[in-house]
C-alpha cells in the first residue's frame, strides 16, 4: 500500500506539516498545495526538515500553487514540481489519499 | 454492498472552537450502519476531543462528546490516540474517556475502545487504509 | 479510474473550493470518472445561487454549476450541514417552512450516508479543506 500525503497549510502557521512528516511512512509521497508550497523553498527555517524529509519520502509541490505566489525561483532542488494533471496522477499512483485539513 | 473497505477518521481538531470535530462524529456515526472496517485516529488537538468532564453550559453550545461513549454500541472500538500529540499537550489516558465495547465472541467482556500508540505505530495503521476522512 | 472529492470549505473564504475544482476538471479531462462531488461543513456554501462576486472574479458555484452540466458530475450537499447554514433546495424549503430556496442548478441535497457510498464504490477518495 502506497499512501499521498496532501499538505495545504503554511509550515509557518500551523503544524499540519510536521504532524504529516511524523505520521508518514518511509516511502511514501507528499504533496504540498495551495499555502503548504512555502513549505517547498529554500532559505527558511523549515527547509532543513523538508531536505531530511526527502531522503525518506518524496516530496512534491503544485507548480500552479508556486506560480500563483511568485515564488517559483526559490524552490528546494530535490522537489518535483507538479502541475494539476500530475496532481491527478500522484492521487492513481497510489493507494489512498491522506489530506492534512 | 459486498465490498468490505478500511475507512479512518482522522481527527486533529480541538472541540468547540471550530464545528470540524462535532460535524466528523457525524460522519462516523451515519458511517457505522455502513457495516465497514472502522478506525479512529486522534491526533494533534483531536485529542482534547475525548478529554471527559466537559461542561459546556457557559458558552452555549452543546456537549457532544457523551455520544463517544456510545461508539462501542455502534461497534467502533478501534478507537487510536497518539501517544506524542497526547504528551505534547500535557495529558495522559486518565486524563481522557473511558471508552469501552462489549465483546460478543468473549460473553460479552467488557474492553478499553481506546489505544494509545506511538507516531510510527500510527503511521503504519494510516498506510492500511483504504479510505481517509480527515477532518 | 472512478474518484470522489470531499470540500469542506465554503467559496472566497478559503482556496478548497478552487483547488478541488481546478483538481476535478484535471481529473475529468485525464479521463476519469468522477463518483460524486460531496460537500460538507461550510463547503455547504458552494451550493447557494445567490453568490454574486464582482465581475472581475471567478465565480465559484457557477462554475461547479457548469462543470456539473458538462460532465453530468453528481454535486451533493450534505443536508446536516446545509440546513445549519441555511442552504435549502425546493423540497427542504417545503419541509422546513421556508419562504423559499436557493440551491445552485445542478447541486442536490442529500444525507451523509452518500459521502461514506463514495467512499465505498470510489476508488480513491481526495480531500479538499481548510
Amino acid at each position: 500500500m502506497t499512501m499521498l500525503h496532501t499538505v495545504n497549510k503554511s509550515p509557518f502557521e500551523k503544524d499540519s506539516l510536521t504532524s504529516c512528516l511524523r505520521l508518514s511512512e518511509d516511502g511514501s509521497t507528499i504533496l504540498l498545495i495551495e499555502d503548504a508550497i512555502y513549505a517547498a523553498l529554500e532559505g527558511t527555517t523549515i527547509s532543513d526538515s523538508i531536505k531530511e524529509a526527502l531522503k525518506t519520502k518524496k516530496v512534491f509541490a503544485l507548480q500552479e500553487d508556486i506560480n500563483a505566489r511568485g515564488v517559483k525561483n526559490k524552490v528546494i532542488d530535490g522537489i518535483e514540481q507538479v502541475d494539476y494533471a500530475g496532481f491527478v496522477k500522484l492521487v492513481t499512483e497510489h493507494d489512498t489519499v491522506q489530506s492534512w485539513v | 454492498m459486498s465490498e468490505v473497505k478500511k475507512f479512518l477518521y482522522v481527527n486533529r481538531r480541538a472541540p468547540y472552537g471550530t464545528i470540524y470535530a462535532w460535524e466528523s462524529l457525524e460522519v462516523i456515526l451515519i458511517g457505522a450502519a455502513f457495516d465497514q472496517d472502522v478506525t479512529l485516529a486522534f491526533v494533534d488537538d483531536g485529542v482534547f476531543q475525548l478529554v471527559k468532564d466537559h461542561d459546556t453550559a457557559g458558552i452555549g453550545m452543546k456537549n457532544f462528546t457523551p455520544t463517544y461513549g456510545a461508539l462501542g454500541d455502534y461497534d467502533i472500538n478501534k478507537i487510536y490516540v497518539e501517544k506524542e500529540s497526547l504528551e505534547a499537550r500535557g495529558l495522559t489516558i486518565d486524563d481522557l474517556q473511558h471508552l469501552i465495547w462489549e465483546d460478543e465472541d468473549e460473553d460479552w467482556a467488557e474492553k478499553d475502545s481506546i489505544k494509545v500508540v506511538t507516531s510510527s505505530e500510527l503511521a503504519k495503521l494510516m498506510g492500511q487504509q483504504d479510505v481517509v476522512l480527515s477532518f | 479510474m472512478k474518484l470522489s472529492i470531499q470540500v469542506n470549505e465554503g467559496p472566497y473564504q478559503h482556496q478548497a473550493s478552487d483547488s478541488a475544482f481546478q483538481f476535478t476538471k484535471a481529473a475529468i479531462e485525464a479521463g476519469h470518472d468522477i463518483f460524486r462531488v460531496f460537500f460538507y461543513h461550510d463547503g455547504v456554501n458552494n451550493g447557494t445561487r445567490y453568490t454574486t462576486p464582482p465581475q472581475d472574479d471567478r465565480h465559484v458555484v457557477n462554475n461547479w454549476s457548469e462543470l456539473s452540466a458538462a460532465h453530468d458530475l453528481d454535486l451533493v450537499i450534505c443536508v446536516a450541514a446545509a440546513q445549519r447554514r441555511g442552504l435549502v433546495d425546493e423540497g427542504e424549503a417545503e419541509r422546513n417552512g421556508k419562504d423559499g430556496n436557493n440551491i445552485a442548478p445542478g447541486f442536490r441535497i442529500s444525507g451523509l450516508g452518500q459521502l461514506i457510498e463514495a467512499g465505498i464504490q470510489s476508488d480513491r477518495l481526495v480531500v479538499f479543506g481548510d
